[in-house]
């Protein structure tokens, strides 16, 4: 390793980690202070609160029918996970094991949603969705939730089934197993920590997914994200505290999965989608 | 091998399957076929289905909406508006996460930094809205912390207006260019850094002369990918920044027209109109790219 022993280098160095430091602490600061602000019982033009309580989480319950959102919330989550996980490891396999005309046309096809933002595609598959009458509807949530979805498990998965020795398939088949048997006995636990790893992403980024949500969703069908954007938006009918338990409900829902995720996975990975593809 | 020679398996030749088989359509190939109707459905469709709505508009010619944006200063400007926030941004968290990835690159235990770094991404924007919402309020803590230092004597007014959208696309963009420009970085082979300073060069020279210009792919990507996100800005514009005002994006008009106008048509133009502009920067950010060297990055042997 080159060391630079000159003190321009060390100022530098000194430099860049008092910006590391100054971005995490205002970070966590941020989040210190909605969760203090949510067991506040007053908090104005103090450095720390009159008095503390736990009053305002049951308050935030049962104003913004949390419990109903959070079953919601977990039944789309769910499903998305699922139905991504199904059409998503599927279609890598074909695509990690064979070379057809229009394979590269197809693989921008998948990379597209991930590239372009939620809300520039989010406003015409509304439309459509509404057209349709899906949208507002548990299944319309779901559907717009899984177009980024899908190729992101797609994308994830090519990698790591590419990995895999095509010679223990090959055997497989020697032996008489049909694809079916091929993907239970042979591929699934071969392939089970990508999986699992490409299906805690896709949960945590769909608990997270504002945009897709909100512009679908209906009354019933609204995810916790959504019903906490409603509350902000709305901010002034209600305490401030009680906004704040609600996004503390939801911070905790959040990381849970987060931590969860982050034993299978690198942190990185949430931000760089898959492996870069090797230029044919 | 030029030689006509009649085989006998020739008059019967190889069936549809095997052909097919050969160009690598079998039934493995097949699985592929859900998603890419899913896709199709989903994606494609009302993609196409916007682009010609757009051109349907309620009233007047097939162009009457696209008119209407560009001569309409309320929905022209939201162009001005957004671009004025997320190139700023764009550039701010490249020229930071640079530095802050060199020196990253070196540390053993990055774990715990990254995940740190990860929390704003993974809890989106509409919790990080509410937060500064409280934490950069004229009561929040970091107006208190300055006025405690004596560095400003009335609070500095950052939420509703131009700097609390700012901040919330620093905070959720900084982790997200820093983690993509620290794999791009850790991609490059130490061994070229290292015979550059054999060679003499200093700090900034290997920089210069060898980071750069192999990395500059891998910026431009960055930047892109960056740029796209903090161009749909949306649920920060509306609760931390001005939605009438200075931080009426363009998302915030296409939701307007569709969501309180219920004017899909309006809503397909602006949302085409959004999609042309990061393209036309993509575009641009990718052909500038060219200009620099392209080549392995990884000091391949042989």
């Amino acid at each position: 390793m080159i060391r630079d022993t000159t003190w321009g280098a060390k100022l530098w160095a000194t430099a860049v980690w008092v910006l590391v430091g100054f971005f995490i602490v205002n970070l966590l600061a941020m989040i210190a202070t909605v969760v203090t602000s949510s067991f506040a019982t007053r908090w104005l033009g103090t450095w720390l609160p009159v008095g503390w309580t736990t009053r305002w989480y049951a308050s935030a319950w049962s104003e913004f029918q949390l419990g109903d959102i959070l079953i919601v919330t977990f039944q789309v989550v769910g499903m998305v996970v699922v139905i991504s996980g199904l059409l998503g490891v599927t279609a890598a396999y074909a695509l990690a094991r064979r070379d057809f005309p229009g394979k590269r046309l197809l693989v921008l096809l998948f990379l597209l949603p991930l590239l372009i933002p939620p809300i520039t595609f989010g406003i015409p598959l509304a439309t459509v969705l509404y057209r349709t009458g899906l949208a507002g509807t548990f299944w319309g949530v779901v559907a717009a939730n899984l177009v980024p979805t899908v190729p992101f498990v797609i994308l994830v998965m090519i990698p790591f089934i590419e990995q895999i020795d095509p010679k223990l398939e090959a055997a497989a088949r020697v032996f008489g197993a049909n694809t079916f048997k091929l993907f239970i006995h042979v591929l699934m636990p071969l392939l089970l920590p990508g999986i699992l790893a490409a299906l805690l992403l896709v949960l945590v980024r769909t608990i997270a997914m504002f945009e897709l949500t909100f512009l679908v969703a209906g009354p019933t069908s609204q995810t916790l994200v959504v019903a906490l954007y409603y509350a902000v938006f709305a901010a002034g009918v209600r305490a401030v505290q009680s906004i704040d338990a609600m996004a503390v409900i939801y911070m905790v829902t959040t990381l849970i999965w987060l931590i969860i995720a982050l034993r299978f996975i690198n942190p990185t990975q949430i931000v760089t989608r898959a492996k870069q593809q090797p230029a044919h | 091998m030029h030689a006509h020679v009649p085989a006998p398996a020739a008059t019967a030749g190889p069936s549809l399957r095997q052909k097919l088989a050969l160009r690598g359509f079998d039934a493995v190939t097949f699985l592929v076929v859900p998603a890419a109707v899913f896709s199709l459905c989903l994606f494609v469709y009302p993609f196409a289905f916007g682009l010609i709505l757009s051109f349907e508009p309620k009233n007047g010619g097939w162009l009457a909406n696209y008119q209407r944006f560009f001569s309409d200063a309320y929905l022209y400007d939201t162009i001005i508006n957004t671009l004025a926030l997320a190139i700023p941004v764009t550039v701010l968290n490249l020229v930071l996460a640079v530095p802050v990835a060199f020196r990253v690159r070196l540390m053993r235990r990055q774990r715990l930094l990254t995940t740190i770094l990860v929390l704003p991404i993974t809890l989106g924007t509409v919790l990080v809205a509410e937060g500064l919402l409280n934490y950069l309020g004229p009561q929040g803590w970091f107006n208190r912390t300055l006025m405690t230092l004596g560095l400003i004597s009335h609070p500095l007014r950052l939420v509703h207006n131009y700097w609390g959208v700012f901040a919330s696309l620093l905070i959720t963009g900084f982790p997200f260019t820093f983690l993509l420009t620290l794999s791009y970085v850790t991609g490059i082979d130490p061994a070229l850094e290292q015979a550059g300073a054999t060679l003499g060069a200093n700090a900034w020279q290997r920089f210069r002369h060898i980071y750069l210009p192999l990395l500059m792919p891998g910026f431009a990507i960055t930047f892109c990918l960056s740029f796209v996100q903090a161009f749909s800005v949306f649920p920060s514009a509306v609760l931390l920044g001005e939605p009438a005002g200075t931080t009426r994006v363009i998302s915030i008009a296409a939701y307007q027209a569709a969501f309180e106008e219920y004017d899909y048509s309006m809503a397909s133009a602006v949302a085409m109109i959004m999609g042309f502009v990061q393209l036309a920067i993509v575009v641009a950010v990718l052909a500038a790219r060219g200009l620099f060297y392209r080549g392995p990055a990884t000091g391949a042997k042989g």
